[in-house]
This record gives C-alpha cells, structure tokens and sequence, in this order.
C-alpha cells in the first residue's frame, strides 16, 4: 500500500477529518480540523471526499516522504513549504515535502489524493489530543497508509478564498446574552499561548461577573464563555460538552476556520450579526467551496 | 413544568426544561435526548441536569424545523415511560493513596473516615448525564450531610478511576485529567477506553452503587 512517512512533525501535527460526531451524550466532543474550510477545500482539490482524513500542521510544519508518486494538496496557511498552496500537484516516489514555520496563521494541511487511511475511532479519524481517541500526534518515524478513496478528478489552479482572515470575529448571541452588557463588543482582546484545540484563551479587558444562576448546560463549538475571573474562553475543537459559565455569543460558522488560523498574541475581537446574517456567511462559504 | 427553546448559535438549539436539578427535569431529559438520537441532520446531543443542546447541520436543517421536531418530540413522548433502568456496581477502594481526600472530608463532615465510606457506599446514585470532558458521570444521591466544598485549587492530575466528590456531586473520573473534586477512592473499573468504542460503562439514568473492595 503506497504510504507516507514522517520524517520530521513539526510543532503538532495530528490526522484530522471533520469530526466524531454523534458521541456528545457521552462526554466526546467531535474535535475534526481546526480549520475546516482549508481542510474540505485541499480534499476537494485532490479529489477527496471533503470529509477525508489529512494531515493538520500547527504553528511549525514537518517533512514527509512518500514512497510513491501522490497528488497534494497545501491548503491553509503558507507554512514556508516549495509548493504552491490552494492547487493541486503532484509529487514522485520518494521525494519529501518539506514544509516549515507558518508565516501567516496557525494551521496548514496537507491533503493526499485517495486519503490517508488512519483506522477509525468511533467513526472518525480524526484525533482527539485530551482524551487520545483517535490516537496521539505524529512522531518521527510514524508510517501512515494512503487509502484509495478519491472521488473525482483532481482540480489545478485553486486560488485561496476570498475570505479576510482578520476584523473582528462575528458572533451570535449566546444563551446567556442578556447577562451582559455588552463588554465583549467593546473590548480588544489577544490570543494566550494557553490556548489549544480545547479553547482559545484571550486576554484583555475583564468582564464582570454577571449575577445569575446557572446550571451545568450543554456547549457548542465557538461558545465564548466567561468564567469568574472575566477573562473570555472560545470553546474549540475538542472542548468539553458540558460546561457552568455564562456565555454572552458563539462565533458564527462561517468563522470557525479562521478560529484555527489565530496563532498567539494574535488580537481578537468581536462584531454581533443576526443568525440570518450568520447563515447567510455560510452560504458563501460553501458556494466557493464548491467552486472549486 | 417550563420548556424554553433558544438558539445558542447559528447551528444549536438549547432546549432547557426549568433550572432546577429535579427527577421530573431529568426523566425529561433522557426522553428527549432518546426521541432526537436517530433524527437525520442532528449532529450531536449535549444533555445536561436539566436541558439538552442539540447542534445541527445547518445546511440541512433550520432552527425552526429543528424547533418543531423538538416539539414533536416534547409532545410524543412526554407520557412514555423510561425503559427499566440499569443498576451498576462499581467496585471502589477507599482511602489511603486511593482517596487522598477521604480525611478531609471525614474533617468536613464530622464524621469519622469509615462512617463516611459506610455513607457513601450505602447510598444509590443516578447518572444524571454524562459529559465535560470523555464520559465523566454527573451523579446525583449523594447523601447531604456527605457534601464537602471543591479544592480551592484543582489537582494537575487526578488518576484514572478516581471516585471523588464535589459539593452535593458525585462522580468518577473516567480518565486521568485535572480536577478539583475531593478524592475519595478509586476503581479499577475502565468507564471508558479510548481505543475501544462506546457506549462506555456508565449511561444516564443508569443507577450506582459503589462497592467497597477491600485487601491487597
């Protein structure tokens, strides 16, 4: 079976699709790219299924080596790699794709024709860092299977979307919106070095606490919650399920990919929209996507 | 009994049935969350004490349609009764390097460390949910003169099997992870295995008993 080995992982890298889903009621949340967008557009460049398995650099990229010939696909942040990004290409047998510190955001995939073949945990193949479902991050020496799953025929001269990756995030009210009092929408924040694919950690002006009772409730990826001591958390990727803090908004899907794209000491802060307006972004969003 | 219906973003649905942890709220909870699991275009059930977040797909679904078949749902199903619960025994031991916490909270309550083990172990607890992070139940039945205040702190690491209380809560801790729950003791019973497929050991509305195990 043609395969890829890892030669080097770069800061973390991990196989992700686009999620677990279906475990929430036991505690799993879906985890899957922290960045879809780049992930369902490299999959369908190299004519995946847009849920096929990649792989997701973080920060800093790592050298891999395919014993075979491969069409690839570089998708998301422009990880120092001498490959065009957003466009399919093709590599030979036992030529290494060397990618290294991103010079723009946090995220890039590299996405192989056909998918790799990583076994499935509860239907996914997407890893799970805090909990080890679906396995750990690479190692130097990991061999991984490329299955044989494409789909269509690949697609060159992709361009990148035409999405600003800056501007304040837009976001939704949250269930708990009329605690507060606007705080978060006037206020600038920066992204910690404390965040991880769990939640995305700022830091600016604190909000106070709002007075209320809560409950442990359900919470959605790219809930903004605010714990005591004000100082926001975005539920990512693998965030818990439950949770007992006040939540004023949740990030809007359109947004979710460039929540993968914040690196550290980046600045954030956020814009209301209605849901309509929200699902509106989507929409645009998948009309690129499926242009492609 | 109240049911609020909101969005809680533009591809969620929280669905709260007062806001108070009752039988009532939870028998409500289970049966919602058993009505949604096999409805095309829902994603993921988060149930809770008393309410159930449902995301969805949406460009499948919308908040209205996802609203009415709540509805539907609350309407059908609120006379049918709950399947027979199970009763699971989780073997425990107490105490020592297992329940580092088992004097505190022995100083806690007044009582001495083996009356606190003979409470505890004489109770029958209920799986309210389960959830945070990777199959960690949220038990209820914890007797009251039992409950015993959170670690101002929490611990960087609480082993794997830990049974530990936190304030009127049980619970256990189903993998090895941080935590601010008080330590009372320890099974050797997996609840979950992350190279394994669920559904894990413990399910909401199963029942609970902790069985002490003692010697070598």
């Amino acid at each position: 079976m043609n395969s890829i080995r890892v030669l080097s992982p770069g800061f973390q890298t991990t196989v992700q699709d686009l999620g677990r889903f279906g475990w929430a009621h036991f505690g799993v949340s879906a985890s899957g790219a922290a960045d879809p967008l780049a992930l369902r557009a490299g999959n369908l460049l190299v004519g995946n299924a847009e849920n096929a398995a990649g792989l997701e650099m973080t920060l800093i990229g790592g050298a891999f080596q395919f014993d075979e010939s491969a069409t690839i696909a570089l998708t998301g942040s422009d990880f120092s790699a001498d490959l065009p990004l957003w466009t399919a290409v093709e590599v030979k047998a036992g030529e290494t794709v060397r990618c290294g510190r991103s010079r723009t955001g946090a995220r890039c995939y590299l996405c192989i024709r056909g998918s790799i073949a990583a076994p499935k945990a509860m239907g996914s193949a997407s890893t799970h860092l805090m909990t080890g479902v679906g396995g750990r991050a690479l190692r130097k020496g990991d061999v991984l299977p490329i299955g044989d799953e494409a789909v269509r025929r690949p697609r060159r001269g992709g361009t990148a979307p035409p999405f600003p990756a800056d501007g304040p995030l837009r976001v939704t009210d949250g269930p708990q919106a009329g605690w507060f009092q606007g705080e978060l929408y006037r206020a600038e924040y920066l992204l910690t070095e404390e965040s991880n694919r769990m939640g995305l950690r700022l830091r600016g002006a604190a909000i106070p606490s709002p007075a209320g009772h809560m409950l442990t409730e359900g919470v959605p990826l790219g809930a903004i919650q605010v714990p005591p001591d004000g100082q926001p958390i975005i539920l990512f990727v693998e965030h818990q399920t439950t949770g007992g803090y006040p939540k004023p908004a949740n990030v809007i899907s359109a947004d979710f990919w460039r929540l993968g794209q914040l690196r550290p000491r980046d600045p954030v802060s956020f814009e209301r929209v209605s849901v309509e307006r929200a699902l509106e972004l989507m929409q645009a969003g998948e009309k690129w996507l499926y242009g492609l | 009994m109240l049911t609020d219906i909101r969005a809680a973003s533009d591809r969620s649905l929280l669905v709260r049935f007062g806001d108070q942890i009752s039988l009532e709220s939870q028998g409500a909870v289970v049966r919602l969350t058993r009505a949604l699991e096999s409805v095309r275009g829902i994603l993921n059930l988060h149930p809770a004490y008393s309410s159930v977040l449902v995301d969805f797909d949406p460009r499948l679904r919308s908040h209205e349609q996802i609203e009415a078949q709540v509805r539907a749902c609350l309407d059908s199903v609120d006379a049918s009764p709950l399947e027979e619960p199970r009763t699971m025994e989780i073997p425990v031991r107490y105490g020592g390097e297992f329940g580092p916490d088992l004097e505190d909270v022995a100083r806690h309550t007044c009582f001495s460390a083996e009356r606190v083990v003979e409470l505890f172990a004489a109770a029958e607890y209920m799986v309210y949910f389960v959830g945070f992070s990777t199959c960690f139940p949220y038990l209820g039945g914890l007797p009251p003169q039992l409950a015993t205040p959170r670690l101002g702190a929490p611990r960087k690491h609480v082993p794997e099997g830990s049974v530990a209380i936190g304030g009127a809560q049980a619970g256990v801790y189903p993998l090895a992870s941080p935590g601010g729950w008080r330590l009372i003791g320890r099974t050797a019973l997996r609840l979950f295995d992350p190279q394994e497929s669920p559904p894990p050991l413990l399910r909401m509305g199963d029942h609970v008993r902790f069985i002490e195990e003692r010697g070598a």
